[in-house]
């Protein structure tokens, strides 16, 4: 459960919340950004980033390549799958 | 089970094994014993299942599952407190998948859900929030377990609630953290442990700092682990050459993950709505000082422990259960009496059965007991 998945943030979706729309895999879904958002790296910065998601929050900002590396294990330690099916049966947007 | 020319890259893999078998030569504990190896994260305990890399390493090498699942060290009386908080009337009862199939000393939470009890999988803790939103006139109570990884969005998902003045929802808090647990595995008398593989993704929220009493104090190397399978075997690696060299250091080998000082805003949010508890209750290894965390006296009113009463009671683990003993590495899994027969996936009598990260679950799935056994037997009478 402690693995997260890598997904690219598309849009800021509540800009007091601190909230933006990931696609992960062609799933859409509202997560929090709080975790990536600093004085160096604002809430418009995020956008186009690839994140790791944890529970509907971005934990960690990593470059594509680590992104596709990273899905690419989960997909064969059959953690994608089953992140991706908890995420769609809750609050897809 | 994976083999070494499946790997992304089998050269560099092929190329870490032959100089960790040269390592292994160097190091003298490994003409006496094997050299044990801790790996504290569930994710890795995983992926080392998953890629078959303990069958790749010299038998010289010994890798222990540490407690690093955090379904898998819950106690009973913690899924029984969960259980009698779901079955309250007019309750929500919101956890992650995993818990819902650990066993409480009477039920778990599926079992109760087939009982009535409105439980519900969720995948954030923001959607249980969003739950007690929908349903104003019922109590929503959100199971937070984990280690820091989990704990800031618990954290941001309680500071939400508070902003939003939104009273009917809870957290029944059970985060647990890693620091005082592995400290606590480094004194047990039983212990033997010569090197660990940090867990990467609590370490991108804390740092590698807090880890330095161990290479200062215990004299222990630690490497923070990618969970790639070039990953690991990259920091077991990095971990005996550190042996071999006679050094004990803090060693980042997923820094493209993992910044050195950690994750501040985290950190900030995990700090407002959190503090130490005296100790905390592990299935298996015991009571450990400091090892969880509880809410600040400010967040009472988000608090499912303070807002309702909750039974509290301590409940032994089944006398049947080795969990203790293989959590420790005491055992390995498969030494359990009731190692697949009383205890499988699907009726799982430890936790450590229950989630693919658990020593056990990993065990039965990717590796066969009869021949596990059989080996086992086959070394005892050698030795
Ligand atoms: S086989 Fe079951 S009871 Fe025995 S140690 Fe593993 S999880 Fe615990």
């Amino acid at each position: 459960m402690c693995l997260g998945i890598p997904g690219q943030i598309v849009e800021i979706s509540d800009r007091v919340r601190r909230f933006g729309i990931v696609d992960i895999s062609g799933v859409k879904r509202e997560i929090n950004l709080a975790c990536i958002v600093n004085e160096d790296h604002s809430l418009d910065d995020c956008v186009g980033d690839w994140v790791l998601v944890h529970v509907g929050f971005a934990m960690s900002r990593i470059d594509e390549k680590e992104a596709e590396l990273t899905m690419e294990v989960l997909r064969e330690l059959g953690e994608a799958q089953e992140e991706i099916e908890a995420m769609r049966l809750s609050g897809q947007k | 089970m994976k083999y070494v020319d499946e790997f992304r890259d089998p050269v560099k893999a092929k190329m870490l094994l032959k100089e960790i078998n040269e390592l292994v030569e160097q190091i003298d504990i490994c003409k006496t014993r094997p050299l044990a190896i801790m790996e504290v994260c569930g994710g890795h305990t995983h992926s080392i299942f998953r890629y078959g890399l303990e069958g790749m390493l010299p038998k010289e090498i010994e890798l222990v599952h540490g407690p690093g699942c955090p379904v898998c060290v819950l106690p009973m009386g913690r899924v029984d407190d969960c259980v009698a908080l779901a079955e309250m009337p007019d309750t929500i009862f919101t956890t992650f998948g995993d818990a819902m199939r650990v066993p409480g000393s009477k039920k778990s939470l599926l079992q109760a859900k087939a009982d009535g009890a409105d439980v519900r999988m969720v995948y954030s803790p923001l959607d249980a929030l969003d739950l007690a939103r929908k349903n104003p006139d019922k109590e929503v109570v959100f199971f937070g377990l984990g280690f820091e990884t989990t704990m800031p969005s618990t954290a941001f998902t309680v500071l939400q609630a508070k902003e939003d003045g939104i009273k009917n929802f809870s957290l029944f808090c059970n985060h647990i953290t890693i620091i005082p647990t592995v400290k606590a595995i480094l004194d047990s008398p039983d212990m033997q442990i010569d090197g660990f593989l940090g867990p990467g993704h609590v370490s991108m929220v804390i740092g590698i700092e807090p880890y330095e009493f161990i290479a200062d104090h215990y004299k222990r190397p630690l490497v923070v682990a990618g969970f790639e399978p070039l990953d690991v075997l990259h920091s077991i690696w990095m971990v005996l050459k550190q042996i071999a060299e006679g050094r004990a250091e803090i060693e980042n080998q997923y820094s493209r993950i993992v910044p050195d000082e950690g994750n501040d805003e985290a950190l900030a949010a995990v700090a407002e709505v959190f503090e130490l508890r005296e100790f905390f209750e592990w299935r298996g290894l015991g009571s450990i000082d400091h090892s969880g965390v509880r809410m600040r006296k400010e967040f009472v009113d988000f608090d499912a422990e303070r807002k309702f009463v909750v039974p509290d009671i301590k409940i032994a683990d089944p006398k049947s259960c080795q969990c203790g003993e293989v959590l420790k590495g005491v055992i390995k899994p498969f030494a359990c009496k009731v190692f697949g027969k009383a205890c499988t996936p699907e009726t799982p009598l430890g936790a450590l059965m229950v989630s693919s990260e658990g020593a056990c679950a990993a065990y039965y799935q990717y590796g066969d007991p009869d021949r596990l056994r059989e080996l086992e037997k086959g070394e005892l009478e050698k030795a």
